[in-house]
């Protein structure tokens, strides 16, 4: 249900784009107007977000840990999963960041045999998982070859070795195949695993068809309706130089404007959605802090003082009444 | 709004918001040039019907497809004439066809492909037109 709805809202909006810009001649619209809205919503929203989690106290310690903690000299730690210092969180941080190290921990839990419950390896998710944040990675990198005037040689040699194998005219991206895989397979996933199925929402299918949409519309635009690539780049010029020039946007094919606004979705979306993992993994109490729980003490913000009623007090206050009891008292 | 490790998250949304950003402050203010391809060489001039094999709207969507298409037909099957959609027979050759019109190689092929970031390898095999420096 989730699925169908989230694709019936993908497809709308891929037909606003359509229609806006074939029969309504929006493409001021739909190329200036939209990007500059959305890029404003992402960039305020992503801040706000970040800083209303940056707002909230993290009194305890509470990093997740998979390894020995450092204790006595002749206990050997693990410095990378239950790090004591900065250095160890950096690197704690960047593995899982780069290659996403606790989704590779990833199991797999099944009965067998009657009563016996089984662990097994479940990599699959993480396959897919870091093939798709990789290759969005590039395909986000290669799309700055828009942006600048004067292509730096990084993006060069990126989009090079994206076009490695030298296959067609254009040449074809591995990047473009691999996303493609890597989201369909994030799809499918959610719709032929019960357990997840059971668990997904709109929320989760919607990014995921949105992103195969900009894919789709990206790899179509390349090899099959071509448009006026060097005319898409005066555009993006004009749009960074804050200069745009009108008259540039005709003449440049309607699925240009479909992937645009696709784009301008999932960036006015971020902020507002699960996507926000993107800024909330560098704050993740459970992976950004240090395991010193032993050696530095941590108090509670939320503490006020107590009046604490101590025996002593408590005894004065009955020590007559205690006696008549037969009580034994401390003092007499 | 108390900040608990303000110090840290100020830090990364500069960071964040410079990458976000930075294609902005790289071009604000500028006029970039545009590329302008010429297609001003004696021979054009010569022709009568200053026409390309194909449409110009096909050659500018497709021109990399055709010489990938040409390429194949040449060097892996030994083809060496293609009819255009008009009937017309051409024969197939980068150096003799295509570059003996369009013998502007810098002003004609690399105006786009630089600007685009582009980079074809028809050059590794080719040779490239010889050209006086402008």
């Amino acid at each position: 249900m989730g699925a169908i709805l989230s694709l019936c809202a993908v497809a709308a909006l891929a037909l606003i784009a359509f229609i806006g810009v074939s029969a309504g001649h929006l493409q001021y619209l739909f190329g200036v107007i939209i990007p500059y809205a959305a890029l404003l919503i992402f960039i305020t929203g992503f801040m706000y977000r970040v800083l209303k989690w940056g707002s909230s106290p993290v009194p305890f310690c509470i990093p997740t840990t998979c390894g020995q903690e450092k204790s006595l000299p002749w206990i050997k730690q693990n410095k990378i999963d239950n790090p004591s210092t900065t250095f160890g969180v950096v690197v704690r941080m960047a593995l899982e960041v780069l290659l996403f190290r606790s989704l590779f921990r990833n199991l797999k839990t099944q009965m067998s045999e009657g009563a016996k419950l089984v662990y097994g390896e479940a990599k699959w998710l993480w396959l897919a998982g870091l093939a798709f944040h990789w290759s969005f990675l590039i395909i986000l990198v290669r799309h700055l070859r828009f942006f600048i005037q004067q292509v730096p040689l990084p993006v060069r040699m990126i989009e090079g070795l994206d076009s490695f194998m030298q296959i067609g005219a254009p040449l074809f991206y591995m990047s473009d195949a691999v996303i493609l895989l890597a989201v369909t397979y994030l799809f499918l996933r959610r719709v032929f695993i019960p357990q997840v199925r059971y668990i997904s929402l709109p929320a989760d299918y919607f990014p995921l068809f949105l992103i195969l949409g900009i894919a789709g519309t990206g790899v179509l635009m390349r090899y099959v309706f071509k448009v006026n690539v060097v005319g898409v780049k005066e555009v993006a010029m004009g749009v960074v130089s804050l200069n745009p020039d009108p008259k540039l946007l005709e003449g440049i094919g309607v699925i240009f404007y479909i992937h645009l606004f696709l784009i301008c979705c999932l960036f006015a979306y971020f902020p507002l959605s699960k996507l926000m993992h993107m800024g909330g993994v560098f704050l993740s109490p459970t992976r950004n802090m240090v395991n010193n729980s032993r050696m530095k003490r941590r108090v509670n913000p939320w503490n006020y003082p107590v009046h604490i009623h101590t025996y002593e007090e408590y005894e004065n206050d009955f020590r007559e009444k205690m006696k008549t009891a037969g009580i034994p008292v401390e003092k007499e | 709004m108390k900040l608990y490790d303000g110090g840290k998250i100020i830090a990364g949304l500069i960071i964040f918001f410079f990458l976000v950003t930075f294609p902005f402050f790289l071009n604000i203010g500028k006029v970039n040039a545009k590329p302008e391809p010429k297609i001003d060489t004696p021979e054009i001039q010569k022709l009568a019907e200053k026409k390309c094999i194909e449409s110009k709207a096909f050659m500018r969507a497709e021109h990399m497809k055709l010489l990938n298409d040409w390429r194949d037909s040449a060097v892996r099957n030994g083809e060496r004439t293609y009819v255009n959609s008009k009937g017309k027979e051409f024969t197939i050759s980068l150096q003799n066809t295509c570059m003996h019109c369009h013998s502007n190689k810098k002003k004609f092929c690399d105006e786009c492909h630089t600007y685009m970031a582009v980079n074809p390898y028809c050059w590794n095999c080719h040779i490239a037109p010889k050209e006086k420096e402008s």
